[in-house]
């Protein structure tokens, strides 16, 4: 792809589809997320959300369709993908007896960022999270809702087109999902894409855009109220019911 | 390289902050080597034995002498009737009784057999055995003397001669230093390497691994790396112990032994890999290392039952057994001296192992991509 026809989107599929054998985890799949849109990607257990994920990370190959993110194709550059995209998964995956700063080290280490360049933005990053004072504390001695900022900021410490959350929330206190879901606009406006799955259909109404998925198919993909509008109903937890029943 | 040198500090991170790795990477070894070599030994130093001495003359004193003088033997006890023959083994204390008949000197000279009875506490049947090897080893060295002092007397001279090559002394040093380096060497590489990838899994840390521009190759380099020079550093504390506190020859080159020790180390590690990519959780991993690693090397390698006289159904399964190769590549270097045109053998099982193991896991590692 040229530069100059690199379009408004930085997750563009097209008939993906992904086979494991007789079973097809992704049916023909068509999907843009631009950039900066906070996309939110729900479905039941075992409607093929993680298949899709894996795919746009790089993790697996599509059997077929046309994919491409931050601009890369998902066959060929599967390398440049993995550099230009952050991830966050539901185990939060610190390393417990690490500290603070030894995680941030860590991984902006594998990311390739410079030693100065690491120290800004686990500065910066803590700075905005106050959480300063704890640099030097074991994961293991921190809340499980602190865990989550942390590992939500490491996704995004080297700056990436696009961070993938994987049910970020899962088993967060209230008070502390919303604090998250105010990280994860402040990131939006800094132009990062944020793709993210959640079992909580509240966290639905904070996105941008959803789609829902079904036994592989994309079955519903708008804003939260055209979708409530197209179904009549009131919240984004009768739309899932309508949809997946 | 720069990230992959960050990978391997974070590694050296989880095992210097974790004390139970700690423990079984420095403390067990050296605790391996020293209960081995102090406790588990299979010599004879000072066994009790007693003499029934029927015939009292300057021979059978002179043979007893020798016999006692040897180290091996301590003489506790003279008997002087049949019936305390039995008593004696009764009390416990006594192995072995040797019963000199009568007017022994007197046949000796006359050519004519003189008969010494060995009698042994059989209970314990290994060292029965020991024992009566040590005896009549002793007795026939003498008996042997007196035939080339009487070299005037017709007849054919018979000796029975067996000498215990390499290791005269049947030392066991000989056995334990080398099969304890296998067991711990499989024991740190294999085991802490599989738990320490299967760790990563349960965490989902290796998820986010893979997602990251890392390569496979480079998490499993770096992941491994550590412990292939801490199992080497390992490795060469066992030889020194064995060689410094237990007078463990090197007689071949130090360079070929250090050689083989990686080429060994590798291939634990490669297995190491293999179980971490079949077991869903650290306990899997474990357990697998226990049972399928730990044990069949201990028991099936030569450590400490010789295979060939193991049933042929067990025979043919050690022939799997990575530490059976490794053990006898490091006997014949440090006690024979041997130079790699006569371990290449072995060298190349070894070899082959590591491939099979790593190609294995790198198809089981992208299975699971998939």
């Amino acid at each position: 792809m040229h530069s100059w026809m690199k379009s408004q989107y930085t997750i563009e599929a097209k008939d993906m589809v992904k086979k494991f054998g007789r079973f097809t985890a992704n049916d023909h799949l068509t999907f843009q997320v631009k950039k900066g849109e906070i996309f939110g990607f729900l479905g039941a257990n075992g409607a093929g959300k993680t298949t899709a994920i894996r795919i746009l990370c790089g993790l697996s190959s599509p059997t077929s369709g046309e994919i491409t993110v931050a601009g890369y194709n998902v066959y060929r550059q599967t390398e440049k993908i993995k550099r230009n995209i952050g991830y966050m998964s539901q185990k939060f995956s610190l390393y417990d007896d690490l500290t603070v700063k030894e995680n941030f080290r860590f991984y902006g280490g594998i990311y390739g960022l410079s030693r100065k360049r690491i120290r800004e933005r686990t500065s910066w990053l803590l700075d905005r999270l106050n959480f300063m004072h704890a640099m030097n504390h074991k994961i293991s001695d921190i809340p499980l809702g602190w865990k989550q900022k942390l590992a939500f900021s490491i996704a995004i410490m080297h700056e990436p087109e696009i961070v993938f959350l994987d049910e970020p929330t899962s088993g967060v206190d209230p008070i502390t999902r919303r604090q998250f879901w105010e990280m994860i606009y402040e990131t939006a406006a800094r132009e990062i894409t944020v793709f993210v799955t959640t079992h909580y259909m509240d966290e639905a109404e904070y996105c941008n855009r959803v789609s829902i998925m079904d036994r592989g198919r994309i079955e519903a993909l708008d804003t939260p109220d055209n979708l409530k509008k197209r179904y009549q109903v009131a919240n984004m937890n009768d739309v899932f019911v309508q949809i997946a029943r | 390289m720069k990230r992959f040198w960050g990978f391997v500090r974070k590694e050296f991170i989880h095992i210097f902050r974790d004390k139970r790795t700690l423990l079984i990477l420095f403390g067990m070894p050296v605790a391996q080597v020293l209960i081995f070599g102090y406790v588990v030994t299979n010599e004879i130093k000072e066994a009790r034995v007693a003499v029934y001495d029927k015939s009292k003359d300057a021979i059978t004193r002179e043979l007893t002498d020798k016999i006692v003088s040897s180290g091996y033997f301590k003489l506790a006890k003279r008997i002087e009737n049949d019936r305390q023959i039995e008593q004696t083994f009764r009390e416990g204390e006594i192995k072995e009784i040797l019963v000199f008949e009568p007017r022994f000197a007197e046949k000796l000279q006359n050519e004519r057999p003189a008969k010494v009875q060995i009698l042994l506490d059989a209970t314990d049947a290994n060292m029965a055995n020991l024992l009566q090897s040590y005896t009549s080893g002793i007795i026939s060295d003498y008996s042997g003397n007196i035939r080339v002092e009487q070299e005037k007397l017709p007849g054919p001279v018979i000796r029975i001669h067996s000498r215990m090559l390499f290791n005269n002394e049947l030392k066991g040093v000989y056995m334990f230093v080398p099969g304890t380096m296998a067991l711990i060497l499989m024991l740190v590489t294999a085991m802490m390497t599989s738990i320490s990838i299967t760790r990563e899994k349960e965490t989902g840390t290796m998820e986010v691994l893979l997602v990251s521009p890392l390569k496979s190759m480079q998490i499993i380099a770096g992941k491994v790396m550590p412990y292939v020079s801490l199992a080497f550093l390992n490795g060469v504390v066992i030889l020194a112990l064995g060689y410094l506190v237990f007078d463990m020859p090197v007689h071949g080159n130090i360079l070929l032994l250090l050689g083989e020790t990686l080429l060994y180390i590798v291939m634990a590690l490669s297995l190491g890999i293999f179980i971490s990519t079949v077991s869903p959780n650290q306990q899997v991993a474990m357990f697998v290392s226990m049972f399928a690693l730990l044990l069949p090397t201990m028991l099936l390698s030569g450590f400490i039952f010789p295979v060939e006289n193991m049933p042929w159904p067990l025979q043919w399964l050690s022939t799997i057994i990575p530490a059976k190769y490794f053990i006898i590549l490091i006997k014949n270097i440090m006690i024979k001296g041997t130079g790699f045109l006569f371990i290449w053998k072995e060298t190349l099982v070894l070899l082959l192992m590591t491939l099979v193991f790593l190609g294995l896991s790198i198809k089981n590692f992208k299975v699971r991509l998939e």
